[in-house]
């Protein structure tokens, strides 16, 4: 069998992986990426927006304490704020070093990075290129792999001597010393060969679960390996009944629903409305946010011009506020033909200045539905977006509960709360992604000369070859397709408890046919085989958002509850934390107090404002925080 | 809105294949990877194909339609007739792995070649200033989502092999023009354009800006003025004398 030592191996090459493994090879690592797909194709270009950091170049009243408490309320203060201070506090170093790496983001007028407004965020805030931020992230981290493998080539002869990717390459179990990290266990997706790697340090960052629901827009790589992969090694997930309906995603043609219309269009103008032609939007402005939204069109309209004397349009409210109006409207009748809404800035700019700003929007529908945005609004409704759930972690280092265990970027938890802001996920995979390479790096060094030792092999190779053995079993696509259109229904973006515990049954059953799924054909390049080994990973995280869905009875981001449809202050203290067996039978879910915030920064909030969200205990803490620091 | 239609699927590994017919559904407003997916979930369950974003937006799906380099993900269903049988191979420069994947690794082995930005070293990171229309031009390039179908249909490569070893393809000779005109980079890259790269293999019939998904303009905008500023270096007269009397 193929075996490769490392010093650090990172499973995921979008965003957060390159940016880990870069930091990990900066710091004199011999460092592996291995990814499902080939090299520049992960799901980060698939972000269009842009990536939030408070540098302050179109309005200077911006600064890292605006963007944390931005990002504490979108996460409606569920967030774990060390996380949330630290990327705030980082944001800006990580986006000024990928142009110093090359990367041309779009320019203001005095040739600074121009930075773009967006759901939840006070200020202009996203460094972007047009509506294809991600694609230009992704290059510029993978031609900054190829700049440090040229540079290894000048020293040593061999581009490949201290960081080689491993693309089209699936990680399908974590190996193990005892109760540390020894490696992982990967088959080649073009030969079907396995592949063993021996590293003390592993860094999770295979982004999100979306394949796990029918509406996604998920690329098929999201099928939740990460998650499962650190439950499977004795890691605990946290959040996992937090999933972010993207509001806008395509509804029409059927077979493009749900891949995502970037929030740009509503950042630079464009409006919702319901089949009345009404901004339904102004009927949704929720209590919490009263005062920092217009409360009419003509308000809302000047904001974009006159920021210091206007408040935002309600268009730009949190993801999951914009995903449940659009929700109620539909249910009420006034939705568009397709069964979305509205979304219209064929009206609002001029259509050459579309076609500058949103250019991928313009060709994707163009292509895609016949629909020309410059000339008659969209329809759009909720896609499943992102996980704000994922591996529990140390903020500074990025590790895990398990020795020489890391994660970064969507497959780790707590950053974003109960639900993430637009622009806070790409600079969330370069502050976490560089935090965990670092921490990586750091823990190799903390053991001296000692190497753990590889198990477990034996095991990792009979059940990745199961599914082409058995005879007869059932076709694994029956299974995804049961899967999707369970989680879509009863675990979706309105739940009820007696819909989540049917959904749990089904899991169960699914749980059960999985293992006697049949992959026909060889090893080489079988894509039947590759799903029935995600499978696992698709229900055993499924099963984890059932679970945490079922317990959580308060309404809250990215969880809603139509049973317990207000936001409780006594649950915003508590985490829902999963774990299960080696097996990945039993998941268990168990509460975990919160820790307090720190004193320097709970008071960057208004006792007013905080009163909305904190028991009263809480605030006789905030209280004599507020003492102590006058 | 469904219809039953009719595809050729090319199958086949480790250098032998054949086109297979297949009879499959076909929905309204589908494009062609939903019906490669279609033949998976009940047909051929082992049948290969890359795909990832099914937005046109990462260039994992490029395969051969009727003839045509083009993205699965973005060719529409209802730009054929329904008694049309469509034909899908794999693309035909790289090497076939099974089915509709070829291995691309040549692209990035060419990627790897070129040198990479170079910016002077006395700009720190924040430090950097540049106007819109200064890195425009860059930018369309760095439109590029690397289907590799430019380098796919380029007949340097595509009808003679050998040239593989000496020309790195529309997509990376794009990749220097790109770094050329970046406002920041210090390093001249004229010279092994021509020499190293290829640049002279190109006879300009604009192949790959045809095949282009992005619309990119690669001959006119990138390969073109690339051609000439290397032109300008090599005939200029005065580099011509300076070259005489100082490089001797």
């Amino acid at each position: 069998m193929e075996r490769h030592e490392y010093d650090v191996v990172v499973i995921g090459a979008g965003g957060a992986g390159l940016r880990a493994a870069i930091e990990a090879r900066q710091q004199g690592k011999r460092t592996a990426i291995v990814c499902k797909s080939l090299f520049g194709k992960a799901h980060t270009v698939m972000a269009e927006g842009g990536a939030a950091a408070a540098m302050g170049n179109v309005n200077s009243d911006d600064n890292w304490m605006v963007h944390f408490r931005d990002t504490m309320r979108g996460g409606k203060f569920l967030n774990n704020w060390r996380m949330a201070e630290l990327h705030a506090k980082e944001a800006p170093d990580r986006v000024w070093e990928l142009e110093a790496w090359g990367a041309l983001f779009d320019r203001t007028k005095d040739g600074k990075i121009s930075q773009r407004n967006f759901g939840g965020h006070e200020y202009p805030r996203l460094a972007h290129v047009g509506d294809r931020t991600g694609l230009e992230m992704i290059r510029t981290l993978q031609q900054r792999v190829v700049a440090l493998q040229q540079e290894d080539f000048e020293v040593h002869g061999d581009y490949e001597a201290y960081i080689k990717v491993f693309a089209e390459c699936t990680v399908t179990r974590l190996l193990k010393d005892g109760d540390a990290i020894s490696g992982a266990f990967a088959y080649w997706r073009e030969t079907g060969k396995f592949i063993v790697f021996d590293a003390p340090a592993v860094v999770l960052a295979t982004g999100g679960i979306g394949k796990s629901f029918v509406v996604t827009s998920n690329s098929w790589e999201y099928t939740g390996d990460g998650h499962a992969l650190a439950l499977l090694a004795g890691a605990q997930l946290i959040n996992m009944e937090f999933i972010q309906f993207h509001p806008t995603g395509m509804v029409w043609p059927p077979s493009v629903r749900g891949i995502l219309v970037t929030e740009s269009v509503r950042g630079d103008g464009g409006v919702l409305r319901n089949s009345e032609g009404r901004r339904f939007m102004f009927d949704y402005i929720p209590d919490v946010f009263k005062d920092k939204y217009a409360t009419s069109e003509e308000e809302g309209d000047r904001w974009y011009t006159d920021q210091a004397n206007n408040r935002r349009p309600p268009e730009l409210l949190p993801r999951d506020e914009v995903a449940r109006a659009i929700n109620s409207e539909v249910k009420a009748g006034r939705g568009s033909p397709q069964g979305g809404v509205f979304l219209d800035v064929s009206s609002r700019l001029p259509a050459a200045e579309i076609i500058k700003r949103l250019p991928s929007m313009h060709h994707q529908f163009k292509e895609l539905a016949d629909v020309d945005i410059t000339a008659e609004p969209m329809q759009v409704g909720p896609t499943c977006h992102y996980v704000m759930g994922g591996v529990e972690v140390d903020a500074d280092t990025a590790a895990a509960s398990v020795p020489g265990l890391f994660a970064a970027g969507e497959v780790s938890g707590g950053m974003h709360g109960s639900n993430r802001l637009g622009g806070n996920s790409l600079s969330d995979l370069l502050v976490f992604g560089r935090r965990a390479g670092a921490g990586a790096a750091a823990y190799v060094d903390s053991l001296g000369d000692r190497r753990p030792q590889v198990t477990g092999v034996e095991e990792a190779h009979a059940e990745a070859v199961a599914p082409l053995e058995r005879q007869g079993g059932e076709n694994p696509y029956e299974v995804h397709h049961e899967l999707q259109r369970t989680m879509n229904d009863l675990v979706g973006i309105i739940r009820k408890e007696n819909e989540v515990a049917e959904a749990l049954q089904v899991v169960e059953k699914l749980k059960e046919r999985a293992t006697n799924t049949t992959a026909p054909g060889g090893k080489i390049y079988n894509p039947g085989w590759h799903l029935a080994i995600d499978l696992r990973n698709m229900l055993l995280v499924s099963e984890c958002v059932a679970k945490a869905a079922l317990l959580r009875q308060e309404s809250r981001g990215g969880h809603t509850r139509d049973d317990y449809p207000a936001m409780e202050p006594e649950w915003r203290r508590k985490l829902l934390v999963c774990s299960a067996k080696p097996d990945g039978s039993e998941v268990q879910v168990v509460e975990k107090t919160q820790v307090s915030m720190r004193a320097d920064l709970i008071t960057l909030f208004d006792r007013a404002e905080l009163s909305k969200y904190l028991t009263e205990d809480e605030l006789a803490e905030y209280d004599a925080a507020a003492k102590e620091l006058s | 809105m469904s219809y039953k239609g009719k595809f050729r699927v090319w199958r086949g590994e480790g250098g032998e294949g054949r086109l297979e017919d297949f009879t499959v559904e076909v929905n309204e407003g589908e494009v062609v990877l939903d019906v490669i997916h279609r033949l998976q979930a009940t047909q051929a369950p082992d049948l290969a194909v890359r795909w990832n974003c099914k937005a046109g937006k990462c260039g994992s799906c490029s395969m051969e339609i009727n003839g045509k380099p083009r993205l699965g993900c973005m060719t529409r269903m209802s730009t054929f007739t329904e008694d049309e049988t469509i034909t899908v191979t794999p693309m035909r420069t790289f090497p076939v792995i099974k089915d509709l994947v070829t291995d691309v690794s040549y692209n990035y082995q060419k990627a790897r070649e070129i040198p990479s930005f170079t910016p002077p070293k006395d700009v720190k990171p924040g430090e950097y200033r540049m106007q819109q229309i200064d890195v425009e031009r860059s930018q369309e390039f760095r439109k590029c989502i690397e289907c590799f179908m430019c380098n796919n249909v380029c007949h340097v490569i595509r009808d003679h092999e050998e040239n593989k070893t000496h020309f790195a393809g529309p997509r990376f000779l794009m990749r220097i023009a790109e770094l050329d005109m970046h406002p920041y980079d210090v390093a001249d890259r004229k010279d092994s354009a021509q020499e190293d790269h290829g640049l002279g293999y190109c006879n300009i019939t604009k192949c790959c800006t045809e095949v282009c998904p992005e619309h990119i303009k690669i001959t006119d905008n990138a390969l073109i003025p690339m051609k000439e500023r290397v032109v300008d270096r090599k005939y200029d007269p005065l580099v011509w004398l300076g070259n005489k009397i100082f490089r001797r």
